[in-house]
């Protein structure tokens, strides 16, 4: 009978009145829920991801050979490093969320600023990764031909090291230029041209005998992708459609699109969390500076804001190992 | 809530699971980087042995972050088994039911896929 009845009436009703059956404050308890279904949100795009991976299990893109950069190593082949990095950035940033946290239980002020402080940077310093992440795999690095029905053909030396198009393609005088607003009608637009014709390469290959080209066909053995040697790669080419140089949504150098689009999509809805983790934090961090939390007597808000900040970290443990590391 | 009346500092159990979480994120980038041919080549339990060691590290990730950052560890058992039971079981659940069309799918295209011109 009594759970129908608010006995303290200095309670504000929306916290639940005196009962809590699950032992947490109503906010507490509804970020845990909250967290709980957004967790379902993530596997459900992890699962797809999942299930276009074992749907094209014999030819799926393998993430060493896409994410390879570093920043100021130029031209190493660095894989894992900087995923590395961000994880451990990501990691730290949990760190001291929590230290922010403890910090609040003992009514610190100073110290939960601080720790505060440091969070929205590790925040703002993994956001800053990702871009430079997702730039790397725009941008691309080595150019591939598409072919008719959509498969990617990239070029490797004679040791079956993959090779950039630049490195051996020669470009001939073409008279296809880009076309811009000042030349012919001025609003009509056309997407960059990339830098080689498909009938350049071609020309260029067939010069260069030590060259031979690289299916996305994984062998199951090696688990890595098919090489062709120079004399059969002809059949291949002559299919070839269109040049590829770097990844978006509707073509990826590295293999399938389905990738590039489950890349942009999943990490761009964490780094998305990260955001409104980071923007949350910010306007936490100014209600600690102006006292707000010590005039209410406790520091729950902080603490509220932390879980949902270990949950953005807790995600991006996942997505590391799914998109990286298996 | 028995975590705020405690007043207690956590400052040193924060850092030893920061120490276990950066010790797994190593081996993990390690492993990732080396891929040992004996793990990555064989097979176990229907992948690499490889990954089954990273889905190990990724749960046991998981479970420091939930329950020493998060603090799990210090919630009503009703809050924590309300949060971690219905997610555990919902994502096997769908997890596994996406993975099974996803190899289904691969048995029944796969060999219709073209791979040589």
């Amino acid at each position: 009978m009594e759970a129908t009845i608010a006995t303290d009436s200095n309670e504000n009703n929306w916290g639940g009145g005196n009962q809590k059956p699950l032992g947490a404050s109503y906010g507490k308890m509804m970020i845990w829920f909250f967290i709980l279904s957004d967790a379902l949100t993530f596997s459900g795009f992890l699962g797809a991801y999942g299930l276009m991976r074992f749907k094209f299990h014999d030819s799926w893109p393998i993430a060493d050979e896409v994410f390879t950069h570093f920043p100021f190593l130029h031209g190493l082949h660095a894989p894992m490093y900087y995923v590395a990095l961000m994880t451990f950035i990501l990691i730290f940033s949990s760190v001291t969320m929590v230290l922010a946290v403890d910090a609040g239980h003992q009514m610190n002020k100073k110290k939960v600023t601080f720790y505060m402080l440091l969070t929205i940077l590790g925040g703002a310093i993994f956001l800053g990764s990702q871009a430079w992440e997702w730039k790397n795999f725009i941008n691309g690095s080595y150019g591939a031909v598409k072919l008719n029905d959509g498969k990617i053909i990239q070029f490797v030396d004679a040791t079956g090291e993959q090779i950039t198009l630049e490195s051996f393609v020669k470009s001939q005088q073409s008279e296809r230029t880009q076309h811009t607003a000042n030349k012919g009608i001025w609003f009509v637009k056309e997407a960059k041209l990339p830098p080689f014709t498909i009938n350049e390469i071609i020309e260029s290959f067939k010069a260069n005998p030590k060259i031979a080209i690289r299916t996305e066909q994984i062998d199951p053995e090696l688990k890595s992708k098919t090489i062709i040697p120079h004399n059969e790669a002809m059949g291949f080419l002559n299919e070839a459609e269109s040049v590829v140089m770097g990844a978006n949504l509707r073509e990826n150098e590295y293999g399938k699109t389905l990738f590039a689009n489950f890349f942009f999509f999943i990490t761009g809805f964490h780094g998305f969390h990260v955001l409104t983790g980071v923007i949350i934090n910010i306007i936490i961090f100014f209600n600690v500076i102006i006292g707000t939390y010590d005039r209410r007597g406790h520091y729950e808000m902080v603490e509220k804001v932390g879980l949902y900040w270990h949950f953005v970290d807790l995600v991006w443990v996942f997505v590391f190992t799914f998109f990286y590391l298996i | 809530m028995t975590h705020a009346q405690e007043h207690t500092s956590h400052t040193k159990l924060i850092w030893k699971v920061f120490a276990i979480l950066s010790v797994i994120t190593i081996v993990e980038v390690a492993l990732g980087i080396v891929k040992p041919d004996s793990l990555y080549l064989t097979k176990f339990l229907g992948t690499s042995p490889l990954n089954i060691i990273f889905l190990v590290l990724t749960v046991v990730k998981a479970y420091y972050i939930t329950w020493f950052f998060m603090h799990m560890a210090d919630e009503k058992k009703s809050l924590r088994r309300a949060v971690v039971w219905t997610a555990v079981f919902l994502i096997i659940y769908l997890a596994t039911l996406l993975l099974i069309e996803g190899s289904y799918i691969k048995d029944v295209l796969g060999p219709l896929t073209k791979w040589n011109y």
